[in-house]
């Protein structure tokens, strides 16, 4: 109720077909999945619910990035770390839960473990077992980092292309970490092989319908947050560390806080689209630390369409569909092509898709709101 | 220390960058309720004095002491801010992508934390008090415009009507009417009055019919020291202000 009414007003039409679009798919994939038989043309196998529940992962780390790019100014070239902890963070609960069904059989010790010939649980590993601690864990995780780096940073005022480096070489030593076998995460094979989340196999059709579900709903969650803060008077005062940052502590705001504050909580959502994101491939490895990664999900950005809401899910879904497309059928030529889009995007759709589609629908210009 | 009844107190302050002297051993006392102009020639250290006053400077030597009190060399932009330190500067700078009412949103007084923010209630409540600060500054009916669509004089407007509404004690005015027209620049001149009124005011300008018009208290900076101190026709009968301005 209290949403609501804070809502109220600050919605824009665009808000509410993309959270009741978000609804209807959450509502519409899974009973396409479940009801019909495998030979009806109607029928969603469980690989491409998976494959869908994947883009919304996907659409949630667009919008952390949005948030703070689009509203804040940060450019961070390293979403891809939070996404990759918040991811861990479920792989290790997910690893806990095979419960000595692993090819080693030991009841406590992942079978990576057992190989390593460890005798026991890192420290770190313990209460990883319980569900709701490994929740707390997947926004804890990226949310300490992200402070930690933050403080640092925009105290010391780090702005610009410095700071994006910055976020670039965090992602790129987690990555050189997170290969390391002794670290106890696996080394490069990663985490895999899970069994179970909640009791229930992660390969049932109704488990992946769940989990597409499940992301669906967070995502709208997420989006409607995102727009409580950016219709705010907080959402102005990011704006303003985004347009004239030293002018703002002249009116005496510290934009070190606000930046640490709006930056610290995307880095959660990215946690949580991590999260949802194992689940549903099935693996995390040090890959989804690679610079790469992260840069790829900040074109998505630019492509859906930067400092609008819907313009990072929108950009990340586009994106990936044409991924799965390219690299189903023309593997090599996916680089070329993401280049291409990238540079396209950027000389003739400076507001992306989205800011492209709106102002020839509606014949104006202009951001959504602030 | 300082007497009470200055708002503003700079001693023997000095600022050196990479040897050059901008501010040398420079004192300033300005009263409370005060409207003081500065000039001075290019370089003689006007704008390094402002930044010293607002934190974004640090002296290399001497004191500044704000309202007898607070010594600013401690405290950071932020911190000096929201003691009551306004400042406009001289290239005017809005927020571009906010309305004009927005603008003056941020700036009014107090709320300057994250979350006071994110739960503020002002954006329906707080119209009243920024169509106040608009008429005072002949904006109110721009105030739904994009700031960064104003033309250059409406732009300083803006910025004094965000000065005020910060409610500061001390205002610092960097070069108001720099790129006005005549015609802005008697407005801007008769706003400044009203303004110090009810405000200690630090007004720095190279135009010196506008300084006229202020008719107050002049202070002529040169090379980071005061040169001479008084009204604007003393100063300009002192032989070494002749000089500095005309001599060269």
């Amino acid at each position: 109720m209290i949403t609501a009414r804070l809502l109220s007003g600050r919605m824009t039409p665009w808000d509410v077909a993309f959270l009741l679009l978000l609804l209807a798919v959450a509502m519409v994939v899974p009973l396409l999945n479940l009801i019909p038989g495998p030979d009806s043309s109607f029928h969603i196998s469980a690989y491409m619910v998976s494959v869908l529940g994947k883009y919304l992962c996907y659409a949630l780390l667009a919008l952390a990035i949005d948030l703070v790019w689009g509203y804040c100014g940060i450019l961070s070239l390293g979403h891809g770390a939070f996404f990759g902890l918040g991811g861990y963070a479920m792989g290790m609960h997910l690893m806990r839960n095979i419960d000595g069904r692993g090819v080693y059989g030991h009841p406590v010790l992942p079978d990576f473990m057992v190989f390593l010939n460890w005798d026991e649980l890192p420290w770190y590993w313990l209460g990883f077992d319980m569900f709701p601690f490994a929740m707390l864990m997947v926004v804890l995780a990226p949310g300490a980092l992200a402070f930690l780096l933050g403080w640092f940073a925009f105290r010391s005022r780090v702005t610009g292309v410095y700071l994006s480096i910055v976020t670039q070489a965090m992602t790129f030593a987690l990555m050189l970490a997170f290969f390391q076998n002794d670290l106890g995460f696996g080394g490069s094979d990663g985490l895999t092989d899970f069994r179970d989340l909640l009791g229930v196999s992660l390969t049932a059709d109704g488990m992946r319908s769940g989990l597409f579900a499940a992301s669906a709903i967070i995502l709208a969650l997420a989006y409607l947050a995102c727009r409580l803060i950016v219709s705010s008077k907080l959402g102005r005062v990011l704006v303003g560390v985004r347009d004239a940052e030293a002018r703002l502590r002249f009116l005496g705001y510290r934009a070190e806080r606000f930046k640490l504050a709006v930056w610290t909580f995307s880095a959660m959502l990215a946690g949580i689209a991590g999260a949802l994101y194992v689940p549903q491939v099935g693996i995390i490895n040090p890959g989804e630390f690679a610079p790469a990664k992260s840069i790829e999900a900040v074109v998505w950005v630019a492509v859906g369409g930067r400092g609008f809401l819907v313009g990072g899910p929108i950009g990340a879904v586009v994106v990936n569909a044409f991924k799965t497309f390219f690299t189903g059928n023309f593997a090599d030529y996916w680089l070329f092509f993401l280049g291409g889009l990238f540079v396209l995007v950027t000389l003739f759709l400076p507001q992306g898709l989205f800011g492209w589609a709106r102002d020839r629908l509606a014949g104006r210009k202009g951001g959504d709101g602030p | 220390m300082t007497t009470t009844t200055s708002i503003l107190n700079l001693d023997g302050v000095t600022v050196s960058f990479d040897g050059f002297r901008a501010l040398n051993d420079l004192s300033l006392q300005v009263d409370r309720g005060e409207m003081r102009a500065i000039i001075g020639p290019n370089g003689a250290g006007k704008t390094t004095m402002m930044d010293v006053i607002t934190g974004k400077t640090r002296p290399d030597a001497g004191t500044v002491y704000f309202d007898g009190r607070h010594d600013l060399r401690k405290l950071d932009e932020a911190a000096i801010a929201q003691l009551g330190i306004g400042r406009k500067f001289q290239k005017p700078t809005v927020f571009e992508n906010l309305t004009v009412a927005d603008n003056v949103l941020l700036a009014l007084a107090g709320e300057r934390g994250v979350f006071a923010n994110l739960f503020s209630r002002r954006l329906r409540t707080a119209g009243d008090d920024i169509d106040r600060f608009l008429r005072i500054a002949r904006m109110l009916e721009h105030r739904g415009r994009r700031a960064g669509d104003l033309s250059h004089g409406q732009k300083q407007w803006l910025e004094i009507a965000m000065l005020l509404a910060q409610d500061p004690k001390l205002l610092l005015v960097d070069e108001p009417v720099a790129g006005m027209t005549d015609a802005e620049t008697d407005q801007t001149a008769d706003l400044l009055r009203e303004i110090a009124e009810v405000h200690s005011v630090v007004v720095v300008e190279h135009d010196m019919a506008f300084v006229r018009r202020l008719g107050v208290k002049v202070t002529v900076l040169h090379e980071g020291s005061v040169l001479a101190e008084g009204s604007l026709d003393h100063v300009s009968r002192n032989e070494r202000v002749i000089d500095v301005y005309l001599g060269r």
